[in-house]
């Protein structure tokens, strides 16, 4: 797959694909502001749901919010060595 | 017995009793016609009620065919076929054996009517479950498939004491709806056995830890069979039942947690089961029909995706020997087919519109909010965006992409590939005609997935997750640690006790003895020495004396026995006087 490798490994090809992919968030995310206004009227089951951009939004803070909490219990409690049960 | 119906589990595990005698192209073909003609069958398979059997007094039904014992059969059968696909060039009988005989174990629980036949294969299927991580052959492989099967056997005398109460209680045996029987202790034994089996923590780390330690293609089989019949029990049993839903929303949130500190590819995605058994367990315990076929129809889908994503990772590990995200990088270049393959597993896992979690998932995450759940659907939806980063985005990043460590590698054998394409086929299959799936739901299903709200919310939340992935990719890099679970408590904690036993517990033996020296040396000792002098001087003094006093009388009287008659006569003269003496002047 020589396709994927030159995208990849071709540093002016990598930015480009870094731009097209910062440049698909940003219209998804106003695909789904705008949306409401196109197709559909109606309102979620949640107010919340309501909000511009919505899941964008809490996918976002979800994925900072999983990292975060995780990381910190891991430092604070779970980690241990990886020769913990073998001692 | 009626005899026109073949119990389909048994099928699988004759069949795989026959496979040692066999070699070669023919042994091969049956591996592979075995499982494809039992999925035949119960496609074939008329609900109704089959195999009764009447035992000790007792009503056993080995064959409740009806429309949620079919879906889970036909999913069941077909993951048979793809995991003996999958492991067509591994030249081990016994792990064949193993395999087929855990699906035929998997197939029995669900045809099971009864409680008894529920519990026969239920503990067939844990054992054969650690025949597949002890055939790893390794010491680590050993002792994880120990705590597997201890845990499993806990698990099964849980669910036999719970049956026992039941029995005593109903006098039947049959298995059904359990909501009459709530509060009771056969209610919640039962349901404490199903949710071990379905890895609901703090019972569920037997999983991370038993799972990435099988065979590369024994993880196959058992990423489908245990928790998923648990899941198919559950809705059997305890649909409905209000503690599920927050355990099941619990679950899949904590699933997400550990995969965030998790190092070996198979150990994330063993996580991610109890992820999205977290999905159904929650949809099970919504209970409304939305929620159950959601449950049924995300196992289904899971089944499916999550032995795709092990047969990548299995890949992986077989044609590189590694496990460890921190070892890998760069495997595109050499393995593009399991990439793409595997790739979507990820997208169906992460429900990606297109793909078989798409419409499955969306099915319990609606019913949630349909009963207005707001923190459920929240945590639910938190726990999809979790899904995406580690299964879509961290563990392909690691192991194809990232740094390269030159670790070379190559396309696994075409078997392998060939299960993975067909598994891959379904999850887009199922992604793009839900009503496939639909058609074979326990209930009539009336939901919409593909509704423009729905699509664009989801593709946004996961673009955003996607972009978070990468602002914060510093800190992902795998570390090589381990995270502590509730196995602990059996690995260290039995040390902990051990330790006791040999610091505390042996002081206390120490004293112990020193009592029972105190007091049975001396005491009860010094007292046996006293009793038997007085034994000595008393007891045998008194019976001397005795016995002398008798012979001394003897000897007396035998001077008065002379054997003369005049010498009697006159005795007896002398004693008639003497009593006329008595009677004439006595009175």
């Amino acid at each position: 797959m020589t396709f994927l490798e030159k995208q990849l490994e071709d540093p002016v090809r990598f930015r480009r694909m870094k731009r097209w992919f910062y440049g698909g968030l940003a219209a998804l995310a106003l695909t789904e502001v705008a949306a409401p206004f196109l197709f559909y009227p109606d309102h979620g089951h949640f107010e919340f749901e309501d909000l511009p951009a919505w899941g964008s939004l809490y996918g976002f803070i979800s994925c900072v919010v999983i990292i975060v909490v995780s990381k910190l219990l891991g430092k604070l409690w779970l980690s241990r060595p990886e020769n913990y049960y073998d001692s | 017995m009626t005899l026109e119906w073949v119990h389909p589990g048994l099928v699988l595990i004759a069949g795989a009793c026959l496979l040692p005698w066999l070699r070669g192209r023919t042994k091969r073909l049956l591996m592979v016609l075995l499982p494809a003609a039992v999925l035949a069958y119960c496609i074939f398979m008329k609900p109704g009620s089959y195999g009764v059997v009447r035992f000790l007094g007792q009503e056993l039904v080995f064959g409740r065919v009806d429309r949620l014992s079919l879906v889970f059969s036909y999913v069941f059968s077909l993951l048979a076929l793809l995991g003996m696909v999958y492991s067509l060039h591994v030249d081990d009988d016994a792990q064949h054996v193993a395999a087929l005989t855990y699906a035929g174990a998997a197939l029995g629980t669900t045809f099971a009517g009864d409680f008894l036949s529920l519990f026969l294969f239920w503990e067939l299927m844990a054992l054969s479950a650690a025949l597949l991580v002890w055939l790893r052959r390794q010491p680590r492989a050993v002792a994880a498939g120990f705590r597997y099967l201890l845990v499993h056997l806990f698990g099964g005398v849980c669910l036999l004491g719970g049956i026992v109460l039941y029995w005593s209680r109903t006098g039947s045996l049959t298995f059904g709806d359990m909501s009459p029987y709530a509060g009771s202790a056969a209610f919640a034994l039962i349901l404490l056995a199903f949710l071990l089996n379905a890895a609901v923590p703090p019972l569920g780390a037997w999983l991370p830890d038993a799972y990435p330690e099988a065979t590369a293609t024994g993880a196959v089989f058992l990423t489908a069979f245990t928790t998923k019949s648990a899941v198919y029990a559950l809705i059997r049993g305890f649909a409905g039942t209000e503690i599920l839903v927050w355990w099941g929303a619990g679950m899949a949130v904590y699933g997400v947690v550990y995969a965030v500190l998790e190092n070996d590819a198979r150990r994330l995605l063993a996580y991610h089961i109890i992820s999205q058994v977290g999905y159904m367990v929650c949809g099970v315990g919504i209970g409304t029909t939305l929620a159950l076929n959601g449950a049924a129809a995300h196992a289904f889908a899971h089944i499916l995706y999550k032995a795709l994503l092990f047969m990548g990772a299995g890949a992986v590990l077989q044609v590189t020997g590694l496990r460890k995200l921190g070892d890998m990088g760069g495997l595109y270049k050499t393995m593009p087919r399991t990439l793409a393959l595997y790739m979507v597993g990820a997208f169906a896992i992460s429900a990606v519109p297109l793909f078989s979690g798409f419409v499955s998932k969306a099915m319990i995450v609606s019913s949630a909010a349909e009963s207005h759940r707001t923190a459920i659907f929240l945590l639910l939806t938190l726990a999809s965006a979790g899904t995406f980063l580690h299964t879509g985005l961290k563990l392909p990043y690691y192991m194809f992409f990232g740094k390269d460590r030159g670790v070379g590698g190559h396309e696994p054998p075409t078997n392998m590939l060939v299960a993975m394409g067909a598994a891959a086929a379904a999850c887009i299959l199922i992604g793009v005609v839900p009503a496939v799936l639909y058609a074979q739901l326990p209930y009539p299903v009336d939901y919409a997935p593909y509704s423009i709200r729905h699509v664009v919310a989801t593709l946004g939340l996961l673009g955003f997750t996607a972009l978070g992935f990468f602002v914060m990719l510093t800190h992902l890099d795998p570390e090589p640690i381990i995270s502590l679970d509730t196995d602990w408590f059996y690995r260290r904690g039995s040390s902990a006790v051990l330790a006791f036993s040999r610091g505390g517990l042996a002081r206390v033996e120490g004293f112990v003895g020193q009592l029972y020296e105190v007091v049975v040396q001396r005491f009860v000792l010094g007292t046996a020495a006293r009793l038997r002098q007085l034994d000595a001087r008393v007891i045998d003094a008194t019976a001397e004396g005795v016995g002398g006093l008798t012979q001394s009388l003897s000897r007396g009287l035998s001077v008065a026995v002379t054997g003369h008659a005049q010498h009697y006569g006159l005795i007896m003269a002398a004693g008639v006087l003497v009593a006329i003496a008595i009677a004439v002047f006595g009175w």
